[in-house]
């Protein structure tokens, strides 16, 4: 599909999170790139450090004006912005994520506006920028336009975030702007609020409803990251897997034991919000856990190029398998007491016919 | 002395059968081992647990005669379009499907678009997800239609089901005929469906208007037993039902403008609305 054109020299930002991480390790083992320059307010892990590989990091928080120094002094061509996110960590409040999401973007794209060597731009967006609610279509394409706006939230900062860009769009048309809608990632190594909250033993749900849910797995979402980064795909396109899981399957595939919970009044969220360190139940999670959110991917396939290679229920299994917490309800276990209950039935049914079919 | 022998070895086996396929239906449900579509709609939950429990109604309360099922079609994209009452429940609309999937040979489903107030409320909203119902609105309509899907609309919506009883049998207004927009963009046949029955389960003698208000919903029936009875008034009269599906009218090759979804809204409505009464002459009273 798009023009292949290897950057020289890239910067992602967010990298002290375990996907920017992956994906500077990745480009930087590609001997066409000369430098991988990667940022964020904290260091990576100990775990993270090795999968950097020869990326260079640069301890300098984006919503300092240091980051169009670095910009410039490296001749950046192509910048990849990975640091919107939902999740700040489990210390930081709601307003410090808006602060990082928000007056981040905003002050990485003043930099590279002023940047003549930049002329490409990856920002992974994410598909809360639809909301969710009972009035949307059941799949949002890139243009459906949400019924209810979006008031606060994660889900605005990426409405918000996706304005200034298009901002930037018209002042610097020659940059190739990519634009990436992410549906939830998951994976072995993921740990995001979704992640935390589906590995609970028991998985308080909102009564009466049973939202679909629809997940990315993190190596097509690295994938999708490489291609946008390393040849011209511009656009705005969501990256979602194909296929849905309703909530109450997913919980049950991981032998999980649901918990419903009656929506009306404050007791559910109340209920929700304190569930364990580092889960935080917005107004806008509660909403997704009622109506849950449905991307159609038809663009990312055709315009962009790209075909999931994990279906949804694939990539949550791949994370079921690799998740450190045993299920509670075992399908093995299941499947056993299946086979025993028939056995006993057989022998039951009495006389010959008995054990026909075993 | 042999025979019966056989037999009861044969009843066993199937009777061993069918428990093993029950207790695989239990696990595969708890493991979460099935699949849904991208609307949400649980073919194995519809087939096993929904139509089964809907049978009962269809065959021995309200005994559905159907007509015209050769007008849908085996395959492809294709817009039922019908009649709507039943004040409580929207019954009409289960036995509409159910009909479609128990006496057409290719066993289809109807999928069906719904106002946004039943995704709204806990319970129902899920529920109609599951057995394949979706947002009433032009994507979800058209997706549907080009996958090859059969789509039923209810284009009276709370006005056809809400009415009194006295106009019984006389169609609402058809929105603003959206429906006729959905299928001319996708080129798919319209078939017009008549209802007849749905309008006795439940007789709407009033309106509580301040009540509804208050509760915040499109009207507030009252019924000979509901409210007075409380969950016993929820027990339909066992009226005598037909479905009638009239002949398609084909959208293919026409050209989307105002004037002709105008035209054919008005044609479909007519259509329905002039079966209703052929219908209702054929039936010797309400309850035979």
């Amino acid at each position: 599909m798009g023009v292949p054109m290897p950057p020289k020299v890239v910067l992602i930002t967010g990298v002290g999170r375990r996907l920017a991480g992956r994906l500077a390790g990745r480009l930087a083992a590609d001997p066409d790139i000369d430098r991988v320059i990667g940022v964020d307010a904290v260091p990576p892990s100990r775990e993270l450090a090795p999968v950097l590989g020869r990326a260079e990091f640069v301890r300098v928080d984006i919503r300092s004006p240091l980051i169009a120094k670095v910009i410039a002094a490296a001749e950046v061509d192509t910048v990849v912005h990975l640091s919107i996110t939902s999740a700040p960590g489990p210390s930081r409040s709601r307003a410090s994520a808006k602060e990082i999401n928000v007056i981040g973007t905003m002050q990485l794209l003043a930099a590279c506006q002023n940047a003549p060597s930049v002329r490409r731009l990856v920002v992974k967006s994410s598909t809360a920028v639809y909301g969710a609610s009972p009035s949307d279509p059941a799949m949002f394409t890139e243009e459906t336009e949400p019924r209810s706006p979006l008031r606060a939230g994660y889900g605005k900062d990426a409405v918000d975030i996706e304005g200034y860009l298009r901002g930037f769009g018209r002042r610097r048309p020659e940059v190739c702007l990519t634009v990436l809608r992410f549906a939830n990632l998951i994976g072995p190594h993921v740990a995001s609020p979704l992640t935390r909250y589906l590995s609970r033993r028991v998985v308080p749900t909102v009564f009466g409803y049973d939202p679909r849910v629809q997940l990315l797995h993190e190596d097509d979402g690295l994938d999708v990251l490489q291609l946008a980064a390393t040849t011209d795909r511009p656009g705005t396109f969501n990256v979602g897997a194909d296929g849905v899981l309703m909530l109450s399957q997913v919980i049950r595939r991981s032998g999980r034991i649901m918990l419903p919970v009656p929506s009306r009044g404050m007791g559910a969220m109340t209920l929700l919000t304190r569930l364990g360190p580092g889960f935080a139940f917005s107004a806008q999670n509660i909403r997704y856990l009622h109506f849950g959110r449905v991307v159609d991917n038809a663009r990312l396939k055709s315009r962009f190029g790209y075909l999931p290679t994990y279906t949804t229920a694939q990539a949550f299994d791949d994370f079921v398998r690799s998740a450190t917490l045993p299920p509670v309800l075992d399908p093995a276990l299941l499947a056993r007491a299946e086979q025993l209950a028939r056995g006993v039935l057989a022998r039951a049914g009495c006389g010959p016919a008995g054990g026909a079919d075993g | 002395m042999d025979e019966p022998d056989v037999a009861g070895a044969e009843t066993h086996d199937e009777w061993q059968h069918r428990v093993a396929e029950a207790l695989a239906f239990l696990r595969r449900r708890l493991t979460g081992d099935y699949e849904v579509d991208e609307f949400g709609f649980d073919a194995e939950l519809t087939e096993q647990v929904f139509l089964p429990m809907l049978r009962p109604l269809y065959r021995w309360w309200w005994r559905v005669e159907v007509i015209g099922m050769e007008h849908v079609p085996s395959t492809g994209g294709a817009l039922v379009v019908s009649n709507h009452a039943g004040t409580l429940a929207a019954m009409d609309a289960l036995m509409v499907q159910l009909a479609v999937h128990d006496q057409h040979p290719a066993r289809r489903y109807l999928r069906g678009l719904g106002a946004d107030l039943v995704f709204q409320t806990p319970v129902l909203g899920e529920l109609a997800r599951k057995v394949g119902n979706t947002l009433a609105c032009n994507p979800d309509a058209e997706r549907l239609l080009r996958r090859g899907e059969l789509v039923g609309v209810w284009p009276e919506g709370f006005k056809g089901i809400g009415k009194p009883f006295s106009e019984r049998y006389k169609l609402q207004r058809f929105g603003r005929g959206g429906f006729v927009g959905a299928a001319l963009r996708t080129g798919t046949p319209i078939i017009p469906c008549s209802v007849i029955g749905s309008e006795e389960i439940y007789p709407n003698l009033a309106n509580a208007s301040t009540l509804a208000r208050a509760l915040g919903l499109p009207y507030f029936p009252v019924t000979p037993t509901f409210p007075w009875l409380g969950p016993l008034g929820l027990v339909p009269l066992p009226s005598k039902w037909l479905i009638e599906f009239g002949e398609p009218i084909e959208t293919a090759g026409l050209a989307e403008d105002p004037m002709l979804i105008f035209d054919l809204t008005d044609r479909v409505r007519e259509t329905i609305q002039q079966t209703l009464y052929r219908l209702l002459q054929r039936r010797r009273s309400v309850f035979f």
